[in-house]
Order: structure tokens, then C-alpha cells, then sequence
């Protein structure tokens, strides 16, 4: 199967599905347990699809908290996905406005991991439907079996499976890494800043991550641009 | 909850969906410098760095170990296979073990 087609597309969309299984069905039942009913937890799931910002709107929800400040929050935390995107149109085949519109409700965190890191120099547009579909129906199924069967899966599936999302990026990331010291460098130096901002409590998340990305993807490209060195194309 | 929550749930819908559409329709079909779109190659693998470090070695809040053996093992199963689903899959295999034992 070649990586141009829809059907490529979900299966390589598959393990950010089970990812979000165990994330969805926890936002579900906590959901639940909010006060949100079945139907605007799943509305959230359907319309914001947004892991980090959903679970932060439900501790502010259950606080009382001003709703002009949940969205402000909401956004904080999504402000990031203007440099994935961004950072993702370079790949992506060319395509009309609107076709992108709609598939650019899809990019996430995870989708775009997945999308990004595709050995192919342009990626098609079906195959990112693929990915995208396939995350979205998991996030928003499983939002709706966690609230209506209100219960945990066992402690410890529930523990094990909260790698997941964690080892699929590792996953993207170590092939790439190989024989590339670049790549290397630029997953280093934006884990050493994240971390930096995260033990010195500087940032919140959100902010943190958009930092450290930026900061490391200009810092590397000027030393490289210096020695006349890049990443080859298509990488 | 009442119709607030509608309200912002469009609020939340809107500033979510507009950092995600605007860079991919905005920029369609223009050539950016070559700086930019170098920077831009970049974000791919700086985004993974700071998505998995340190967050992977928190999972488990109060458990510290829990995130590190999580952490060798994906590393080690990716070094080895490099294949996403047997890496995601081995590493919860592997934690699901280590948590039906302690």
C-alpha cells in the first residue's frame, strides 16, 4: 500500500487511536462527574477536540471559573498548533482552501507528529484525512463509552496505557534520529528547554512547549545554516 | 449546566479550530524565504523533543520509576524495531506487567 491513500492513512493513524482511548474515556467519566451531561461532554469531544484544553476546562467548569477565562485558557494552550500547522504546510500536497480547512480541524499534537515525521517529500491529502478521521472517531467514541459506563478501566491497563500517546512520539522520533545528528540535536535541545521552563515552574505547559520548539528549531538552523549543512529534503 | 456552557463551548471550538486552520489556508501557495521554511523543516523533531521530555516521566504522577521504565523501553523497542505500533503496544505490554506485579 503506498502512503498516498486514505486507507494508508487510518492505519497509520491506528496507534494514535489506541492513544486516545484510554485519554477519552477518562474525559468522559470525569465529564460525568463534573456535572456535563452525555450530550455536552461529547459535544466537547466533537467541536473543541482538544485533549489538554478539555481536561483543563472541566477543572475550571467544576470551579466556577468566568467562561471568557476558560476560552482565553483554551486558546493559551492550542496557541502552539499555529507553529505545527505552519510547519506543516511546507509538507503538505498543494490543495484547495477549503479542503484544507477541513482537514485542519483534524491536527493535533498526535496527528501531527504523524503527518510530519512521513518520509514522503509531499504528503497527499487523502492520506491526512486518513490520520485525522480515525484519531477524531477514537477521541470522540471513546468520550462518549467513558461517560456512559462511568467506570475505570482496571488500575492497571488504565496506568500502562497512559504511555501510550508518550511512546508513540518516541516511536516517530527514534527512526529519525538515526544517522541524523541534526534531528538529533534539535529533539535534545527542545526537550532540555521544555524541561528548564517545566522544573523552574517559568512557563505553564503550552507556552513551554511553543518555546522550547521554536527556540530550538531557529537555534539549530543558524548554526547549521553557518556551516553550510541542512537537512536533506523531504526529511 | 446551562446555556452558558454552549456559549463557550463555541468560544472554545473557535480559538482552538483558528490556530489550526489558519497557517495551513493562510499560507497556501505562497513560497516562503528559505530561512523560514528551514526553521519550519525543524519544528517536526524540536516538537517531538519537548513533547515527550519531561512529560513521559510523569504518566504516573506519584510515580516516578513507572515513567522511567516506560521511557527505556519505548526508546529501546524503537531503537530496535522502529515501528510505531510495536513500540506503543510493547511498551504498555511491558507496564502492564510491571503494574499487575508491584
Amino acid at each position: 500500500m503506498n502512503n498516498r491513500s486514505f486507507l494508508s492513512g487510518l492505519k497509520a493513524g491506528i496507534s494514535i487511536a489506541i492513544g486516545y482511548f484510554p485519554v477519552a474515556l477518562t474525559f468522559g467519566l470525569l465529564a460525568k462527574t463534573t456535572g456535563l451531561s452525555i450530550w455536552e461532554a461529547t459535544a466537547m469531544s466533537i467541536f473543541v477536540y482538544a485533549g489538554a484544553a478539555q481536561y483543563m476546562s472541566l477543572t475550571l467548569i467544576s470551579k466556577g471559573v468566568d467562561p471568557i477565562l476558560i476560552v482565553l485558557n483554551t486558546f493559551v494552550v492550542n496557541i502552539r498548533h499555529f507553529l505545527m500547522t505552519a510547519a506543516l504546510n511546507e509538507k503538505m500536497q498543494s490543495e484547495k482552501r477549503w479542503i484544507k480547512g477541513i482537514y485542519a480541524f483534524g491536527i493535533t499534537d498526535e496527528s501531527f507528529s504523524v503527518l510530519a515525521t512521513q518520509k514522503d517529500k509531499k504528503i497527499a491529502t487523502p492520506f491526512a484525512v486518513g490520520v485525522a478521521l480515525i484519531a477524531y472517531s477514537s477521541w470522540v467514541v471513546f468520550t462518549a463509552v467513558g461517560h456512559v459506563i462511568g467506570a475505570n478501566l482496571p488500575a492497571f491497563l488504565q496506568a500502562a496505557m497512559s504511555i501510550a500517546l508518550y511512546a508513540m512520539f518516541v516511536g516517530l522520533l527514534v527512526p529519525s534520529m538515526r544517522g541524523n545528528r541534526k534531528v538529533v540535536m534539535l529533539a535534545l535541545l527542545a526537550a532540555m528547554i521544555n524541561g528548564f521552563f517545566y522544573w523552574t515552574q517559568l512557563l505553564s505547559t503550552g507556552w513551554s512547549i511553543l518555546v522550547a520548539t521554536l527556540a530550538s528549531s531557529i537555534f539549530i538552523e543558524i548554526i547549521y545554516a553557518k556551516r553550510g549543512k541542512n537537512l536533506p529534503k523531504g526529511v | 449546566m446551562g446555556m452558558w456552557y454552549w456559549w463557550t463551548l463555541l468560544g472554545m471550538a473557535l480559538v482552538t479550530y483558528i490556530p489550526r486552520a489558519f497557517p495551513l489556508t493562510f499560507l497556501e501557495g505562497k513560497e516562503l524565504p528559505p530561512v523560514v521554511s528551514g526553521v519550519l523543516r525543524n519544528i517536526p523533531f524540536a516538537v517531538l523533543g519537548a513533547l515527550i521530555f519531561p512529560a513521559i516521566l510523569y504518566v504516573q504522577q506519584d510515580n516516578l520509576l513507572f515513567g522511567l521504565i516506560g521511557t527505556v523501553v519505548a526508546f529501546g523497542l524503537a531503537f530496535l524495531f522502529s515501528n510505531v505500533m510495536v513500540v506503543v503496544l510493547g511498551t504498555i505490554g511491558v507496564l502492564a506487567v510491571y503494574s499487575l506485579i508491584f
